[in-house]
């Protein structure tokens, strides 16, 4: 049973920032996939409660020269089946399209995915392993500097996601290994290169998405799986847990990422003829 | 207490509910609807599972304000009358069900697949069965039915 709690459902960002911070202990609410369940162990239990639902300017996929934009409120199950994003950044939709089930793609958001910041969530590896950029209404904030720790973002009192940036890359994959009954990522790994600069994120594995850095190099210097064979991944600070040990999931991670390098490389090979 | 109103298999409602009231109480306890299920009441089961707005969505995952002005769907306005749907009739004759307890929400995400992908491969259908568990563990029938009914639905 969830606890008592006002609702108000503001048509603009301007009514719905004033709302966060005139409550008492205001909640903004995106699709709900994660806080209803949260509200309903009384892990979360605020006294109002933001509907974002109605707020046209957190909707919506758009493209320009340098990027792709998805609004804070885009389903997961709109961005697997953007046709701006299946062209462009494939691997987005892919990721989009496997994450948790259908019923809960079709309320989840980007926004409240990375507002969350799950572990084990598919989006923060999308966002740093693809160099993304969050905007909210009060600044701009790069992935890199947005994942802070175990359920904890840069996001302060009162500030709200609105869309999300993806500058172009040259090539991109994504691959999970999902855990059977949670679907959660066990270990996810995100792959993306723009010239010369490879990124590697790495989700479901330690207390926050994080990135590789030994992988990284290894991969600027010969865009290869095999080029992954002799680097050590180290598992001290992974997570341990009833599915897998942390030696497991450092095994998964130089596997994942090694198919991730074979998947975006074959779109390099793809794009040759027509450089 | 917020006033709220929505289409349930094409009538309009208006009732007055408590703020935290969940879609699946407003559903089963206030419309009186009980043929969509709670399982788990986790977002692990999907036996709640119905429409709104065209879309399959777990009626124990959100407010019941949040579907203000939508259109749902439920089990009970699948059929036609007193006709079953190909996909009921389908579950009947391929023994898609055991228990039946899994089953309103099994039909529920056949008919949302089956609006997009009108001709799905077994393993689109069993992917799309992601978020819907059947205690008997009856997935193969489940699975035939699905497949079956979805090719009933395309002849008629």
């Amino acid at each position: 049973m969830l606890s008592e709690f006002n609702y108000h459902r503001p048509e603009s960002l301007d009514d719905a920032i004033e709302l966060i911070n005139t409550t008492v202990d205001g909640l903004f609410l995106a699709g709900g996939q994660t806080i209803l369940p949260l509200m309903k162990h009384n892990l979360a239990t605020p006294t109002d409660i933001i509907d974002l639902a109605s707020i046209e300017e957190l909707k919506g996929i758009s493209v320009n020269d340098e990027s792709i934009t998805i609004g804070a409120m885009t389903s997961h199950t709109t961005v697997a089946k953007s046709q701006i994003v299946r062209d462009n950044f494939l691997s987005l939709a892919e990721l989009a399209g496997a994450i948790g089930d259908p019923h809960i793609r079709n309320k989840g958001t980007i926004g409240g995915s990375i507002a969350y910041n799950d572990p084990a969530a598919d989006y923060p590896a999308a966002l740093l392993g693809l160099g993304a950029t969050v905007f909210t209404n009060k600044r701009e904030i790069s992935a890199d500097d947005f994942f802070v720790d175990i359920f904890e973002t840069a996001l302060e009192e009162g500030e709200l996601i609105i869309r999300i940036d993806f500058p172009f890359v040259d090539c991109t994959a994504y691959e999970k290994f999902a855990n059977p009954a949670s679907l959660f990522a066990l270990v996810g790994v995100m792959v993306s290169r723009n010239d010369s600069i490879v990124r590697v994120a790495v989700t479901g594995a330690g207390p926050s998405v994080f990135r590789i850095n030994q992988i990284e190099k290894a991969l600027e210097a010969s865009f290869t799986a095999a080029s992954l064979d002799e680097v050590p991944i180290k598992h001290a600070d992974l997570n341990t847990d009833l599915h897998a040990s942390a030696e497991y999931r450092a095994h998964l991670i130089k596997v994942l990422a090694a198919r991730a390098v074979r998947k975006a490389a074959n779109q390099l090979d793809q794009k040759a003829p027509h450089l | 207490m917020t006033t709220v109103s929505m289409t349930v298999n094409g009538k309009v409602v208006t009732h007055e509910v408590k703020n935290h009231t969940l879609l699946i109480d407003f559903i089963r306890e206030t419309l009186d609807l009980t043929g969509t299920h709670v399982g788990c009441d986790t977002s692990q089961c999907g036996t709640c599972t119905i429409h709104v707005n065209n879309m399959s969505v777990k009626a124990c995952t959100m407010l019941a304000l949040q579907a203000e002005g939508a259109e749902i769907l439920t089990i009970e306005g699948v059929a036609n009358a007193n006709v079953l749907h190909p996909m009921q009739q389908a579950f009947a004759q391929n023994h898609g069900l055991q228990c039946g307890f899994c089953t309103p929400g099994m039909i529920m995400t056949a008919l949302a697949l089956i609006k997009d992908n009108p001709n799905p491969t077994e393993e689109e259908v069993r992917l799309e069965l992601d978020g819907n568990l059947c205690r008997c563990t009856g997935y193969q029938n489940i699975v035939t039915a699905i497949l079956e009914g979805a090719r009933a639905m395309r002849a008629q």
